[in-house]
């Protein structure tokens, strides 16, 4: 039963890339609209949401050591002392995430049948889709770090599919093969930190890894394995972790993401693919306490790239590039959490980021398809009255990343926080680093609320239908903006009510007198984290306070300062080089341009002309001009002349007599 | 003086006549010419039967001198004629200019 | 070998001299004349070797008949064509053949020298052939008992040639009137 999770997506995928395949592609237009592959994707990914369900409700009757579903699917690779068998895990982790990625997936394929009505190949998108589904599912559900590795490439791979789903545009094909290539580099780190595993203890499997470091509830280090390599191991896991869940340094191809189309940006770029870094590390959180000095990189790390991102994000003028940055944003803080030995508050994270950030992303879809693909914030404005149903169900979104109560948003980011502030790993820099990052999250995203939302319009509603980039045959008998249809604002109100009392799950033990619902689920698989120092719930109640305190802050700054453009123009002004440095975000890709692309490129060129061209082919293409040289030459005894001719069977008749004579010596 | 003329000496000279009837064969470019050094090899190969009929007492040279002659005669008239035809078409008789068998 | 030395090696250089002339000389007529002078020489050296028929018919048939036929085309072709020209690619190949030649020539001279001097194994003796009527009646007599067939057939053959040379030589009758 197990397997169906992921078999499901897979049929979709093969369904929908079939008929895209022999049926539209060879002919053109598809008769049908999105509706058909869309409703047959969605089906796919519902039937593992309601398999999903079933077997967490059997985990759930099973006790707490036993919580765990094995399914071997097939035995693939036994070479000597390697054994890889492809074969799936359902645990308390695992099946939290499959929960999330199918439940969301759900909601973002429905909300795509509307989104994506008039793209010329659905059965492409949905079949891409479905297989990214098929992958996530294949890495959370991997029972060993190979197979968590297959779903990782997979996912990767339709991550490049998916941004680049516009490839006549170069722009967009570029931002895929940008997402691809610093994946990969991550992925060279990933790959070496298995290869280490495998050589200290022998084995790749989850279960097997546990048992040679976990032993009841003490984490020793296995005989014979020095700390430098556990540290080094981590850190080569983590590598691959900064280019998939977009860590400073491999976080730049996240922006450019935003050129796919922006259900994928939900479902890839906020709920599902980024946290899969996450979720490798919770899963080897045995491995990750044992370092504390893996651990200290990994927080340090986090906490900085949420402080740079959220830095990045409050100029930005593209709706979905300052989600992009306050996805970056969250994810350093999630890797915050895990960092200071928190990785159940990670999770938590993760899930509750998932919610609100696809709530957001799909709003702002929402908006784009209502403004007729305008994405600039500051020609917006006044949508409040336009688009009422997207307003109301962003609003919750937006306060659910503000970090206000009783959100989800709030839960989870104080956690982490508390965390960060009193973990023996943690430290006050890392909170005080969290805290400001909070502030200006609740800055940016109630700017972005406000520019879009808010005010007066500063659009011409005119000019908007008749817009050119909205050209394409839109169905809608009437121009202007207009508020999306049921099947695109169906899902957001969904996610709305899970933003809302997600936050549920995991109440802080200061408040319920216990762990919360969550940490208790997950304890099989990452153990309770006690807090050592600073017990005391006066503190931590403070620190709540605080940071309800800092959000409204941040919001009301938000609020105040751009109720209309004239405030942000003159900081603007004042400020230019600040403001410069922010809004081409610090020059991290021209950097990156300049120092690693432009000597590589160079360094290829010279290869390849000074090598591949000048020696390699002068080489193969010698051989050829032997074979010719040769012919020509020969071709020079054909002289026609019969006197050449008879004076070389003079010259033979001069051999044979000489033979003969020299017998005869 | 009656002294002896060793078998050898007349060979020799015999061979002599062939090598140098033989490079006429092939260093000159006139047909004609070619001609003639064939006719030079054929008669050092008429000396070489005779020297040894004398030398063996047999006769079996000479009469294959005698028919080598006539088939000599019969080939130059022969090929005089080709010669002839050849003239028609190519108005020389350089055989440099016979080349169709070159590639 | 019972001759003259001194006849024999007089005849031997002015044959060795002309025929060089023959292939050396750029007019084909100086050869023609040339090689006249070796088949003279020839029928010398014949006649010291008691083959007194055959050194009659070297002059009677190789310089008086193949050698005017040649005459007669030199005539006909007006053939003084510079037949000596040194091309590039041709030295090279005439020194060769030079060298091979003076090479094979070297080995020839050294097997004669080497091999033993075969006995005379035959009847036909000087002095019996004066017995039997001289050189040409033994000859004669063999070549009409012995040898009658090849006779016969050399004589077809030279018809073959006749026929041969008219049909090749003639003139293509090919007139438009």
């Amino acid at each position: 039963m197990l397997a169906l999770i992921p078999l499901f997506p897979l049929i979709g995928f093969l369904i929908n890339g079939s008929w895209y395949a022999f049926l539209q592609a060879p002919s053109g237009r598809p008769k049908a609209g999105a509706a058909v592959p869309g409703v047959i994707a969605t089906l796919a990914i519902f039937a593992s949401f309601v398999v999903s369900l079933i077997l967490f409700l059997q985990l759930n009757e099973l006790s707490a050591d036993n919580r765990v579903i094995d399914q071997l699917v097939l035995q693939w690779i036994t070479i000597g002392d390697f054994k890889l068998d492809i074969a799936f895990h359902l645990d308390a982790l695992s099946s939290l995430f499959t929960l999330v990625i199918t439940g969301v997936g759900t909601l973002i394929h429905i909300y795509s049948i509307g989104y994506m009505g008039h793209d010329e190949t659905p059965g492409k998108f949905f079949s891409y889709l479905n297989l990214f589904c098929f992958a996530m599912l294949i890495l959370v559900l991997g029972s060993s770090l190979p197979v968590l590795f297959m779903g990782w490439e997979g996912v990767g791979l339709c991550s490049y599919l998916l941004i680049g789903y516009w490839y006549s545009d170069d722009e967009k094909a570029s931002a895929g093969k940008k997402a691809f290539i610093v994946n990969r580099v991550g992925d060279f780190g990933f790959l070496l930190g298995m290869f280490l595993i495998f050589s200290t203890f022998g084995t790749l499997d989850f279960t097997a890894l546990k048992v040679a470091v976990v032993h009841g509830h003490e984490i020793a280090l296995p005989a014979g394995v020095a700390l430098g390599t556990v540290t080094s191991i981590c850190l080569l896991l983590f590598v691959g972790c900064m280019g998939k869940s977009a860590q400073i340094p491999l976080y730049v191809w996240l922006p450019d993401a935003m050129a796919g189309p922006t259900p994928v940006s939900a479902l890839i770029h906020a709920a599902t693919m980024v946290t899969s870094g996450i979720y490798m590390v919770s899963r080897l959180n045995y491995l990750y306490t044992l370092s504390p000095a893996a651990m200290s990189v990994v927080a340090a790390v986090g906490a900085f790239t949420a402080f740079f991102a959220a830095t990045i994000a409050i100029v930005q003028r593209d709706i979905k590039k300052v989600l992009a940055y306050s996805t970056v944003s969250q994810l350093g803080y999630m890797f915050l959490a895990c960092g200071v030995g928190a990785f159940a508050s990670g999770v938590f994270h993760v899930i509750t980021h998932a919610f609100f950030k696809a709530l957001l992303f799909l709003g702002a879809g929402s908006v784009i398809h209502g403004m007729h693909e305008e994405q600039d914030i500051m020609k917006m404005g006044g949508l409040k009255s336009k688009m009422p149903r997207t307003f109301l169900v962003f609003a919750v979104g937006w306060l659910a990343i503000c970090g206000v109560p009783p959100f989800s948003g709030f839960f989870s980011k104080d956690e982490i926080l508390w965390q960060a502030f009193s973990s023996e790993h943690g430290s006050v820099l890392l909170w005080v680093l969290g805290a400001l990052t909070a502030v200006m999250t609740a800055f940016y995203m109630t700017r972005l609320f406000s520019l879009i939302f808010l005010g007066k319009p500063r659009f011409d509603e005119k000019a908007m239908s008749h817009h050119s980039g909205h050209d394409d045959g839109h169905g809608h008998g009437h121009g202007g903006v207009h508020e999306s249809p049921f099947v695109m604002v169906g899902p957001l109100m969904i996610l709305a009510v899970l933003s809302a009392v997600g936050g549920f799950m995991g109440l802080p033990k200061v408040m319920t007198g216990t762990e919360g619902w969550l940490e208790h689920w997950l304890e099989p698989v990452i153990p309770i984290h006690e807090v050592v120092e600073y017990s005391s719930s006066a503190l931590e109640w403070g620190l709540m306070g605080f940071s309800v305190v800092l959000a409204v802050l941040g919001i009301f700054a938000g609020l105040k300062l751009y109720q209309n453009l004239n405030k942000p123009k003159a900081l603007a002004e004042r400020w230019p080089v600040m403001h410069g440095l922010l809004e081409n975000k610090w020059y991290v890709d021209e950097i990156y341009q300049a120092v690693f692309i432009r000597p590589i490129r160079a360094l290829s060129v010279g290869l390849w002309k000074g090598f591949d061209v000048a020696v390699i082919d002068r080489i193969v293409l010698g051989f050829g001009r032997v074979f010719e040289w040769t012919g020509q030459t020969l071709r020079m005894t054909q002289t026609g002349s019969i006197q050449t001719y008879a004076f070389v069977l003079l010259i033979g008749i001069v051999m044979i007599v000489g033979y003969l004579i020299y017998g005869m010596v | 003086m009656m002294q002896q003329v060793e078998p050898w000496v007349v060979l020799s000279f015999c061979s002599a006549i062939f090598f140098i009837g033989l490079a006429g064969v092939l260093i000159r470019r006139n047909i004609l010419v070619i001609l003639m050094s064939i006719e030079l090899m054929l008669n050092a190969v008429n000396l070489t039967f005779v020297t040894f009929s004398k030398q063996l007492s047999q006769m079996g040279g000479q009469m294959a001198v005698f028919f080598i002659i006539t088939v000599a005669a019969a080939e130059s008239a022969v090929g005089l004629g080709l010669v002839i035809a050849m003239f028609r078409t190519l108005r020389s008789v350089d055989t440099d200019q016979i080349q169709l068998l070159r590639e | 070998m019972n001759i003259s030395p001194i006849f024999f090696y007089a005849f031997a250089s002015i044959a060795i001299a002309c025929s060089l002339l023959v292939i050396l000389k750029k007019n084909p007529v100086a050869s023609a004349f040339s090689l006249v002078m070796v088949f003279f020489s020839f029928a010398g050296i014949y006649a010291m070797l008691d083959a007194h028929l055959i050194a009659a018919l070297q002059v009677l048939v190789y310089a008086g008949a193949i050698m005017v036929l040649f005459l007669f085309v030199i005539m006909l072709l007006n053939a003084d064509l510079p037949s000596f020209d040194l091309g590039r690619s041709h030295i090279l190949q005439r020194i060769l053949v030079g060298a091979s030649c003076l090479v094979l020539f070297g080995m020839f001279v050294w097997s004669f020298k080497e091999s033993p001097t075969t006995a005379a194994v035959g009847h036909f003796t000087p002095e019996q052939i004066e017995a039997a009527g001289g050189n040409t009646r033994v000859v004669s007599e063999l070549m009409f008992s012995e040898h009658i067939l090849p006779f016969e057939l050399t004589s077809v053959l030279l018809l073959g040639a006749i026929v041969g040379t008219v049909a090749i030589a003639k003139r293509k009758l090919t007139r438009s009137s």
